[in-house]
Parts: C-alpha cells; sequence; structure tokens
C-alpha cells in the first residue's frame, strides 16, 4: 500500500514538473573575435552574425535562392550601382525599437564607412568614392560609387543595424540575440521575442529558447560529446570521424554531397621566387601542370582518402553551385600513359627510373602542406606513388601553417602546395581575388603589374567582364569561359570537392541539410527539439 | 649471463635480424600502395593487414623498426651523455658550479623548445631526404632532452660524493679523476642506465608527435612512431586488434633490453 502510494507521488511529482527548454548546443571551433556584425571575418563570429543578424535578402542555403526578408521587394538598377527596398512594416528589434529605413540607410553608411573598414563592405567598394543613401516612408536607397556584381546577393552578409537603439549593435532583428559570453565557454543566444517572422500556423518564431555555443577546439572532444547527447550538431567531420560515428549512429550521421570546398595544388610559377630557373621553366608550362593534373588519380584519392565522401574536381566552382558550375569541364581521367606522351612532347624523357627534363635535369620537387590534417597527408602519399609512375621523386614537406602561408604568400620559397580552399560564397565575384593576375591571391603567381602571359590577360577581361555585365546569363558566358581557361591551364590543380557531412542529433527536428554553409542550421529558426518546453507551448 | 637475459638476447638479435633482412623476408615494400586492398586484415599476403593507404604493415614495421632501434637509442645516448656530463660534474663539484648547473637546468626545462623544432623545420631545404630528416630529429631529440636527467644524475652524484665510501676514499688520499673515475662513475651506473631506457620509448613517442608538426620521420619512410600514430584511432584498434603489433614490439624490445643489461647490486667501491 505504501509503495503504491509513493509511486503515485512521485508519477505526479514528475508529471508537475516542466520539460526541459529547448536548447540547442553546438561547438565553435574558436572564440568568436568580434560580436560586431559588420566587422565579422572569423567563422565562429560568421556563426553569431548568421544566428542574431537580419538581413534584408537571405540566400536560401537549400534552393540557392533569393528571398525576401526584411526588404518584401527589391530593385537593381544603374548597371548594378543602386538597389531600392520596399520594407517590412511593423517589425522590431530585440530590445523593442521599431525597424524603419533609417536603420538601413545607417548600416549601409557605416558598411561603406573607411573609418570604421567594414571587410563585409570590401564586395560593395567597387570604385572610389561615397555611398548615397535615401529614405522615404518604408522605402530605402542605397546607390554605390561603381556597380556591385550580384548586388542583391552581396546583402545576405549585411546584418542591419539600429540608427537609434541605446543598445547599438546589441540590439538584433534576428532570431536569437547574445544573452551571455563567457570567454573560453560558451556564447549563450536567446530567443529574440521580437522576430518577425511567423510559421504557417501563425506562431512567432523561433521555436528553440536558445542556442548554446560551446568553445571546443579538439574535435574528438567533440564528437564524445555528440555521442553523449551534449551537443545536438558536429559540423565539417571529417570522413573518418564520419565512418566511426555512423557505425554507432546511424540515424545521426548526415551526409549531404559535395560542399563548395575542394582541395587543389599548385606550383610556385613567381618570377622572383628563389627557385632553379630550371624547375621555374616546368612550372611555368602548361604541359607540365596538366601532366601532372592527369597523372593523379582523383578516384583513387576520393575512395582511399575521403571513403566515398568526395567528388572528383575538374575546376574552380563545385557542382554544388548549381547555377555557376561549369557541366561541360570533366575531371581529367587518370593516365600515367597520357601523362608521360605529354611531358615527352614538352621535352621530357624517361631514364630508367627517373624523368629528365630536356637539359638532364631530374624531375624533383617538394610539396608542402598543413600540418595537422590528415587527410592533405594521406592524399600527398597517393600523389607521390602517382607520380613515381612517370619517374617523378615528389618530396612530401608537412609545415606548420604560420610557415606554409610565410612561404606562399610572403617569401615564395616552395614549389608546390596542396591546400584546401573553403568558399562560402555562390558568385564568381567572391573568387576575384583569386582570378584576377593583380590580385594578392593569385596564388601561383600574386600582384603582377600586368599579365605576365596571354591566357591570364584573358582571364582578367572575361572576369571583369562578367563583373561588368547584370544579365546573370552573360555573367554564366563569361565565367564558363574563365573557367575553361583555368581548366585548359591548370595553374591550379583541382583535385576533391569534399562532402558535405555533418552529424545531427536525432531528437532535432525540422533538419533540411544543404550543401552550402551553414549546412544544418541555416533554417535556425525552424529547428526544434523533440520533447522540448518551448515558450511557443 | 641468466637464462632469461639469454632469451632476452635471442629475442632481440632476432628483432634486430629481422629488421635488417626486411628487403628479404617483407613480402612487399614499405612505400608501395595496394590500393585495392586499403586497410586489410592479415592475410597470406599481408601477415599484419594493410595500412590505410593499403601498404603493408607487416614491411613497414620491419623497417620502422629498423629505423626506431638504431636512432632511438642513439638519440638517448646523446642525452644520458650530455646529462651525465653536466649533472654529474655539478653534483661531483657542488659549489657555484653546481648553482649555475641547476639554474641552466631549469631554464633549459622553462624554455618552449616546440618553437626551435618548428623554427629548425621551417629552416631545413624543402627536398631534404627522409633520411636526412629522421637523422636530424633524433639528433634534435638528442640534444634538447639531457635536461631532465641531468637533475636526476646531479642529486645522485651529490648522494654519492657525501657517502661513507666516498668519504674513506678521499680519506685514504684518492683524489681527482682517479676518485671520478674509478668510484663515482661506476656507483652512477645505475641511474645512467635508467635515464636511458627510459629515454628510449620516450624520444619514440616524441618523434610520433613531432610528426604533427612535420618535423618527424616523412613520408613514405616508416618508424614505429609513425607506425604508433595510427592508434589514434581506437575504434580501429579495437576492430582490427593487429594494429598493437608496433606497441607490442617496443615493449618487447625495451624490456629485453633492461633485461639484457641489468645491472648487478655490485658496486666496485
Amino acid at each position: 500500500m505504501l509503495k503504491h502510494t509513493l509511486r503515485i507521488l512521485l508519477g505526479v511529482a514528475f508529471a508537475a514538473l516542466p520539460a526541459a527548454p529547448a536548447e540547442l548546443r553546438f561547438a565553435l571551433r574558436t572564440e568568436p573575435k568580434t560580436f560586431h556584425p559588420l566587422m565579422v571575418e572569423d567563422e565562429s563570429s560568421e556563426t553569431i552574425r548568421y544566428l542574431t543578424g537580419g538581413v534584408l535578402i537571405r540566400l536560401n542555403r537549400y534552393t540557392q535562392e533569393l528571398e525576401a526578408e526584411l526588404a518584401t521587394k527589391w530593385t537593381v538598377s544603374e548597371n548594378g550601382r543602386r538597389i531600392d527596398f520596399d520594407l517590412r512594416p511593423n517589425v522590431q528589434f530585440s530590445d523593442g525599437t521599431p525597424f524603419s529605413c533609417e536603420d538601413v540607410a545607417f548600416t549601409v553608411r557605416q558598411l561603406m564607412d573607411p573609418a570604421l573598414h567594414s571587410p563585409s563592405g570590401d564586395a560593395f567598394r567597387s570604385a572610389p568614392g561615397a555611398v548615397e543613401t535615401g529614405c522615404v516612408g518604408s522605402r530605402a536607397m542605397a546607390r554605390f560609387p561603381g556597380p556591385v556584381a550580384a548586388l542583391a546577393m552581396q546583402f545576405d552578409q549585411v546584418a542591419i543595424l539600429s540608427a537609434h537603439s541605446p543598445r547599438k549593435e546589441a540590439a538584433v532583428l534576428g532570431p536569437f540575440a547574445l544573452a551571455e559570453y563567457k570567454p573560453g565557454s560558451y556564447v549563450l543566444l536567446r530567443r529574440n521575442a521580437n522576430y518577425w517572422k511567423r510559421d504557417a500556423q501563425g506562431r512567432r518564431l523561433p521555436y528553440l529558447d536558445a542556442i548554446r555555443l560551446e568553445i571546443q577546439q579538439n574535435r574528438e572532444l567533440e564528437l564524445l560529446r555528440f555521442r553523449r547527447g551534449e551537443l545536438d550538431i558536429v559540423n565539417r567531420l571529417d570522413p573518418e570521424m564520419f565512418d566511426r560515428l555512423s557505425t554507432e549512429m546511424p540515424r545521426a550521421v548526415v551526409d549531404a554531397g559535395p560542399s563548395l570546398d575542394m582541395e587543389l595544388v599548385f606550383f610556385n610559377q613567381v618570377a622572383a621566387s628563389p627557385l632553379p630557373d630550371y624547375k621555374r621553366r616546368w612550372f611555368r608550362s602548361s604541359e607540365f601542370r596538366r601532366a601532372i593534373s592527369e597523372a593523379i588519380h582523383r578516384d583513387d584519392i576520393v575512395r582511399v582518402v575521403y571513403h566515398g565522401r568526395a567528388q572528383p574536381s575538374a575546376g574552380p566552382v563545385s557542382a554544388a553551385n548549381h547555377f555557376w558550375f561549369n557541366s561541360a569541364l570533366k575531371p581529367p581521367i587518370y593516365s600515367a600513359a597520357a601523362a608521360l606522351d605529354r611531358l615527352e612532347r614538352d621535352g621530357f624523357r624517361r631514364s630508367g627510373e627517373a624523368l629528365l627534363d630536356r637539359d638532364g635535369h631530374k624531375v624533383e620537387f617538394s610539396m608542402i602542406t598543413n600540418s595537422g590534417n590528415k587527410l592533405h597527408e594521406r592524399m600527398l602519399a597517393l600523389i607521390q606513388q602517382d607520380l613515381a609512375k612517370l619517374g617523378i621523386q615528389l618530396n612530401v614537406v608537412i609545415l606548420d601553417f604560420p610557415s606554409l602561408v610565410e612561404r606562399i604568400t610572403r617569401n615564395f620559397n616552395y614549389e608546390s602546395v596542396l591546400i584546401a580552399l573553403t568558399n562560402v560564397g555562390l558568385d564568381p565575384n567572391d573568387q576575384m581575388n583569386i582570378w584576377l593576375s593583380s590580385a594578392e591571391n593569385h596564388q601561383w603567381n600574386p600582384n603582377q603589374k600586368t599579365p605576365e602571359t596571354a591566357w591570364e590577360a584573358e582571364l582578367d577581361k572575361l572576369m571583369q567582364a562578367q563583373t561588368a555585365v547584370q544579365d546573370p546569363k552573360k555573367r554564366k558566358l563569361y565565367f564558363d569561359q574563365a573557367q575553361q581557361i583555368v581548366f585548359d591551364q591548370a595553374p591550379m590543380i583541382f583535385l576533391v570537392n569534399p562532402n558535405a557531412l555533418s552529424a545531427v542529433s536525432p531528437n532535432l527536428k525540422n533538419v533540411t541539410p544543404a550543401l552550402l554553409h551553414p549546412q544544418i542550421y541555416w533554417n535556425a529558426e525552424r529547428l526544434n527539439i523533440a520533447g522540448a518546453y518551448t515558450s511557443q507551448k | 649471463m641468466t637464462r632469461i637475459q639469454k632469451a632476452a638476447l635471442v629475442l632481440l638479435g632476432l628483432v634486430a635480424l629481422a629488421s635488417l633482412a626486411a628487403g628479404w623476408i617483407a613480402p612487399s615494400s614499405y612505400s608501395e600502395q595496394f590500393r585495392d586492398a586499403i586497410s586489410a586484415p592479415p592475410s597470406a599476403r599481408f601477415p599484419l593487414g594493410t595500412d590505410d593507404l593499403g601498404r603493408d604493415r607487416f614491411a613497414r614495421l620491419l623497417y620502422g623498426t629498423r629505423v626506431s632501434l638504431l636512432l632511438a637509442p642513439a638519440a638517448a645516448f646523446l642525452s644520458t651523455l650530455i646529462a651525465a656530463v653536466v649533472g654529474g660534474s655539478a653534483g661531483y663539484a657542488g659549489g657555484r658550479w653546481e648553482r649555475i648547473v641547476t639554474l641552466g637546468i631549469d631554464l633549459f626545462l622553462s624554455l618552449p623548445w616546440l618553437f626551435l623544432l618548428l623554427a629548425v623545420r621551417a629552416l631545413l631545404p624543402l627536398n631534404t631526404s627522409p633520411v636526412a630528416s629522421v637523422t636530424i630529429t633524433f639528433a634534435l631529440l638528442g640534444c634538447l632532452g639531457w635536461a631532465t636527467p641531468a637533475r636526476i644524475i646531479r642529486a645522485g652524484t651529490r648522494t654519492l660524493v657525501n657517502s661513507d665510501f666516498l668519504v674513506q676514499a678521499r680519506a685514504s688520499g684518492i683524489s681527482g679523476l682517479r676518485l671520478f673515475w674509478r668510484h663515482l662513475v661506476p656507483n652512477l651506473r645505475p641511474i645512467l642506465l635508467a635515464q636511458f631506457w627510459v629515454s628510449v620509448p620516450l624520444f619514440i613517442l616524441s618523434e610520433a608527435n613531432l610528426g604533427l608538426l612535420g618535423l618527424g620521420v616523412a613520408e613514405p619512410l616508416p618508424s614505429w612512431g609513425a607506425l604508433l600514430r595510427e592508434l589514434e584511432n581506437y575504434t580501429a584498434v579495437l576492430q582490427n586488434p593487429w594494429m598493437l603489433a608496433p606497441v607490442v614490439l617496443l615493449v618487447t624490445v625495451v624490456c629485453c633490453l633492461q633485461v639484457v643489461l641489468r645491472t648487478e647490486d655490485r658496486i666496485p667501491c
């Protein structure tokens, strides 16, 4: 009898307890460097901006289409210099300050303020001069000093600031607002009670009460905490971790397919580099570069290194980028014989086990990569054996990241490099700093005063042409030609596009993995935790 | 020599012989990738299976033994020698020299040597051969690893200097180098040997860790350290216990060396 009463009492007590609040938890790999949405440069700060910032136009990470957010309509005119927005009415910042066109004008002025030097503003500074802003009722206008390619899309990165709120940039228009930051430990974002968006049933979003971003650098610990249920999402899993987790928690792993990221190799073509002349001649020969490209077995890299979770790549745009991908370019088919033929046409010859150039120099070079990246180490081991079949001796050198950056950007004391490029933007303009011969990130031979080769001059022309027109079809035509040149000349040898691999707790609802960053929480306002108490209930 | 010592010696001889005859014993080269047999289990073709690049683990273990068995003891010998000279002289001489040396050891231990290693890697020519790279790595480890043993040796020497038999020796008129070589050094042998044997596996593991910074053994040359790095993936180790072969070999070799070179408690006074 006593036991029975106790059971009833316990049952009543547990039923009276509220369920846990809906709190999403995942890890940031580094400390956020800023909470100012216009000053974001690092990935952690970008995550916080994405979750807290309200934007006029949002790029839907799933459909890759632009969607109206704080602007219900927009018009781009004057050849990409001017943009007009119709603003959404009855919207408030997280502190209750009303949102108006003055906030848009204020944000754009801040964005272009040379004193602030906002990294987000770089994409808008296509010509010298000041920005003009206008504000009439619920319409806002911005006229930039020069044409800005993909002007509307650039606003995906611009979180609107309040012109009048006493809380300044802490007043936000996004689904969450910064509540607490404990350096080295976590960042806590709480639900913005004034967020304007509602779901189909008319319930105010977001569903989650909070997002806790744990600062956790160690990937193994992050995975361990995910397994224990202390984290709900693990972003950017490597294939080995993905396989490990998929055997233990098959329902938790998500492979969204090839991402925008790419693994590539390039050779040092800098005229002033401390390389012997004969080596520079090899590296400046497009036949040599193409032969190396043909001799690398991309399918084996995908199978052996990425356990099948990557796709061989041909050019600078991943198949994940639906619009700009040039489907006419196919990854070079592996053929040691074809590569050797090409090298022989370029004056190289086999002598026993070694390959010699026309002057009798043995073909031997080093390839550097950053330390701590097992995938790169394995890729290099495969490339080493692939090139050995041609008689080329490849010396693998693993350097700490600062030494690697020093070599490829400052003293140019390297021969070839294997690196990863992380792409977040879809538009070709995001790659202008790579393809223009005058650009600092024209990695194989940067900062050229005038293009040193005819094909680089042509590449410059095409990239400038695509940025000067607004018609997407024309831009695509120009950029396809630019991609073709990159493919033919192989200044960068594109190897693979790794898949976007993540782990998601089965308790997390409404997850729609996308290829673009942030793959899992791009629709954070619609995510929910199963069985959790939320403010909506 | 006891029976156990003889058995250990035979075992060591076999390991050394196997590593030297790796070219004949191993069915394939340590660097050849069998890409159709990635992470294969043990078989007649691959006695210890293959690694994640399809390389024969058995061949890599034999060649890795050759590298590590030669270079790790060499580095341990170098560091113990420096430690013996520095620590021994400080403990024996005492006074100001001892204070200077103790201060020097403390200073040396507090310095971030990792940056020196990084600088060395950054300064090395990019086309340094894997053999040269591994030799430089172990030489550096030997030169940097003396401070901790030196502190222990200094303390041991100090105790010996004040011991009864040495006081008696001094009272009998023995002094200087004769006292040092005849009475002190032989009694320091157990400490020196202990420091040496502790350093061998330590250097092997340090080399593995340095591999993460790019200063270890360069691909495709194997070493015990490089092979031990595979054990980071504990799930794979649980599923493929043969991956533990380098650990078993390392423990066996270190134990055998300790048994063979074990000193008796005879103190030649």
